[in-house]
């Protein structure tokens, strides 16, 4: 037996007078961050910056805090104190782009976001007017198509991954689905572009192309949840199954896929939110017209994104209706990429399996 | 799966019909499994070919004919600075900022509302680029001026902040912000995950022997999660490399080779150099965009593989 000892860990300036140290009041934390609070109302009202009054006592009051629980309760709990408000600020930092971006769409985007806006189209409008039904119209079928083409290809792949799959095939498989979720989406549209390109010609524009590219972007996202839902149904439910002579394939269809659906049309759901707001791709293959095209493999298609960016991009004279046309799109394009992460999520809750 | 389950080639009966339908089954529907996993790689190995395909004739014709009059790689180096300038940007504001994020989740914030909270930072992640363009340049771009203009009164000395100002503020400082917002949500999620994992015993040892929350983490998560961190920062990157229309819209741009954050001059980028010119163009000016896009994806598929490589590496160990 050895009597070696394991080598203790020394903590920093160690010494024992934290121990004897005093501790800021309880109520310390609130009642600075409740002065801080009041001051940033004070100062946003008296002129300043909204956002600068709340950094700018949020600032003092850390700064405060910090100095004086160096003073009080020493060195080290004052660095615990600086960490947890800086990274505490960090999280709120991060919220604010969220907060700021959802409040600025919403303003900017009510002005047109009205009955005309959801029934007409562009043909013929210059100016005031005019809506983006042909582009709503485009985003579903475009969106659609795409998740016609993802959804089996995404499905089965995954089902091959966990049900099917072993060795190097496998490993290879796994590897190139984590890649692809890499791929930018504007190189997803290029190589929707270049493989229509060859057959038809490099005018070429339609609205199957952005569905082939937007399903580049999808199916690694479908594989990847649909594989950790079928990861989670236990293998219990398989051995029942094989012992009742049932199937490998019928075992999958009827036992290990219906476990599993709740969580997968999560993920489906949470893969089209994904996409639906893709720009880049479309504008490269599907390009923007201003009247209704039903035809997805024929000619040009608008949608949403491509509309608002191009609406924003280079409007008219005067450029206001269209600029409110672009934030109106924009709108509807959050609450449609909301409104589908919500219902992911209640599916989700209301009939997924909680087997973990 | 480690399941027993029914082997193909031991037949028990003979060969009765129902036998013989149900391993058809079987067999149409494995092979249709493993169809749909072969066509993933050949879709990949497609996208790198078709670009190809598309892009050669702007690699191989006479560098006179490509726009600029240079030569392709003339043409790609000063977009590619301009990616790289504007990833560098998002990586030094978004992964710090993701970390402590992570940090703050997984050990600050309230268990009962950790969740939540991990859901509303993974909404950054769903927000459309277009729209952070959008508010790239209506809101953040207007509110940046004067932070930008103190800089520049500053610290211009340093040639990141030289000036002169734009009154606009569609700068490579502020693209470089959206675009750090951008991949967030994307670094949080992985450290945030390994976070989650560090062992119970490291952490109630350091907190065990008097360590506070600070020295916990720096003691016991940053070691255990550094090389998840180092994998989702490559993650976070590739990302921000191929990031198209925030930067399309919010970056005013001439074309420069400068390191001047601050200015009205900025290089362009290659994603958004394609979504630019890409609807205007015809003919050997598509080649060439292509070819850049095609030179797109090879830096993010090298940057992507070596970030998998190393948070598949990291998550082995955590087991």
């Amino acid at each position: 037996m050895s009597t070696a000892q394991p080598p203790v860990p020394v903590l920093p300036g160690t010494t024992g007078s934290e121990l004897t140290a005093g501790k800021l009041p309880q109520r310390a934390v609130p009642a600075v961050y409740g002065v801080a609070a009041l001051a940033a109302v004070g100062l946003a009202l008296a002129g300043m910056n909204r956002a600068l009054a709340i950094v700018l006592a949020a600032a003092v009051a850390g700064v405060f805090l910090v100095g004086w629980a160096w003073l009080v309760e020493g060195r080290r709990r004052a660095i615990d104190r600086l960490v947890t408000i800086s990274v505490t600020s960090a999280f709120f930092a991060a919220l604010a782009p969220l907060v700021s971006l959802v409040e600025t769409v919403a303003v900017k985007g009510s002005a047109r976001f009205d009955a005309e806006f959801f029934t007409s189209s562009m043909r013929n409008v210059v100016g005031e007017g005019g809506g983006a039904y042909h582009a709503i119209l485009g985003t579903l079928i475009i969106t659609g198509l795409a998740t016609l083409m993802s959804v089996p290809i995404g499905v089965l792949t995954a089902i091959y991954l966990v049900e099917y799959g072993r060795g190097r095939l496998k490993t290879a498989i796994t590897f190139f689905v984590d890649l692809m979720t890499g791929i930018p989406s504007i190189v997803a549209g290029l190589f929707a572009f270049a493989v229509f390109a060859i057959f038809f010609g490099p005018g070429i524009r339609m609205g199957i192309m952005g569905a082939v590219a937007l399903s580049i972007l999808m199916i690694p996202i479908v594989v990847r949840s649909t594989e950790e839902m079928l990861k989670i149904v236990p293998n219990s439910l398989r051995e029942a199954s094989y012992a009742l002579g049932v199937s490998k394939w019928r075992t999958i269809v009827k036992v290990v896929l219906p476990t599993a659906l709740a969580g997968m049309i999560t993920g489906i759901v949470v893969a089209i939110a994904r996409v639906i707001g893709e720009t880049a791709p479309l504008l490269v293959t599907v390009g923007a017209i201003t009247s209704v095209n039903g035809d997805p493999f024929n000619g040009r298609m608008s949608n949403l994104p491509v509309f608002s960016y191009d609406s924003y991009r280079s409007p008219g004279v005067p450029p206001e209706p269209y600029l409110q046309r672009a934030w109106a799109a924009a709108l509807a394009l959050i609450i449609i990429v909301l409104a589908l992460n919500l219902v992911a999520r209640l599916v989700y809750r209301r009939y997924g399996t909680h087997l973990r | 799966m480690s399941t027993a389950e029914p082997s193909d080639k031991i037949a028990l009966t003979g060969g009765s019909r129902r036998d013989r339908m149900r391993r058809m089954g079987d067999q149409v529907f494995s092979g249709l499994a493993l169809g749909s996993g072969v066509l993933i790689l050949v879709a990949l190995s497609g996208v790198a070919l078709f670009l190809l395909i598309q892009g050669w004739p702007a690699l191989t014709a006479d560098p006179s004919q490509i726009p600029g009059g240079d030569g392709f790689v003339n043409y790609v180096a000063p977009l590619a600075f301009g990616t790289i300038l504007s990833s560098a940007i998002a990586v030094l504001v978004g992964i710090p900022m993701a970390i402590a994020v992570s940090l703050f989740i997984v050990f600050y914030a309230p268990k009962r509302i950790a969740q939540t909270l991990g859901a509303f930072v993974d909404l950054l992640a769903a927000i459309p680029s277009i729209v952070y363009g959008l508010w790239g340049v209506a809101v953040l771009g207007p509110a940046m001026v004067g932070l930008q203009g103190w800089l520049e009164g500053h610290l211009g000395f340093l040639p990141f902040f030289k000036g002169p100002v734009t009154t606009t503020g569609r700068t490579m400082f502020t693209a470089g912000l959206v675009l750090g917002v951008m991949i967030l949500p994307i670094v949080s999620a992985v450290t945030r995950e390994v976070f989650s994992q560090t062992p119970r015993k490291l952490i109630e040892g350091a907190l065990a022997l008097g360590a506070t929350r600070w020295e916990m983490i720096r003691m016991t998560v940053l070691p255990f999660g550094r090389s998840a961190i180092v994998g989702a920062s490559m993650l976070g990157l590739g990302r921000a490399l191929g990031e198209t229309m925030a930067v399309a819209l919010i970056l005013s741009i001439s074309g420069d080779v400068t390191f001047n954050l601050i200015s009205a001059g900025n290089p362009s980028t290659i994603a958004a150099n394609i979504a630019l010119k890409f609807p205007e163009s015809s003919g050997l000016a598509v080649d060439v965009l292509i070819a850049s896009g095609l030179a797109l994806f090879a830096i993010t598929l090298v940057v992507n593989m070596a970030a998998r490589s190393v948070i598949a590496r990291a998550e082995r160990g955590a087991r």
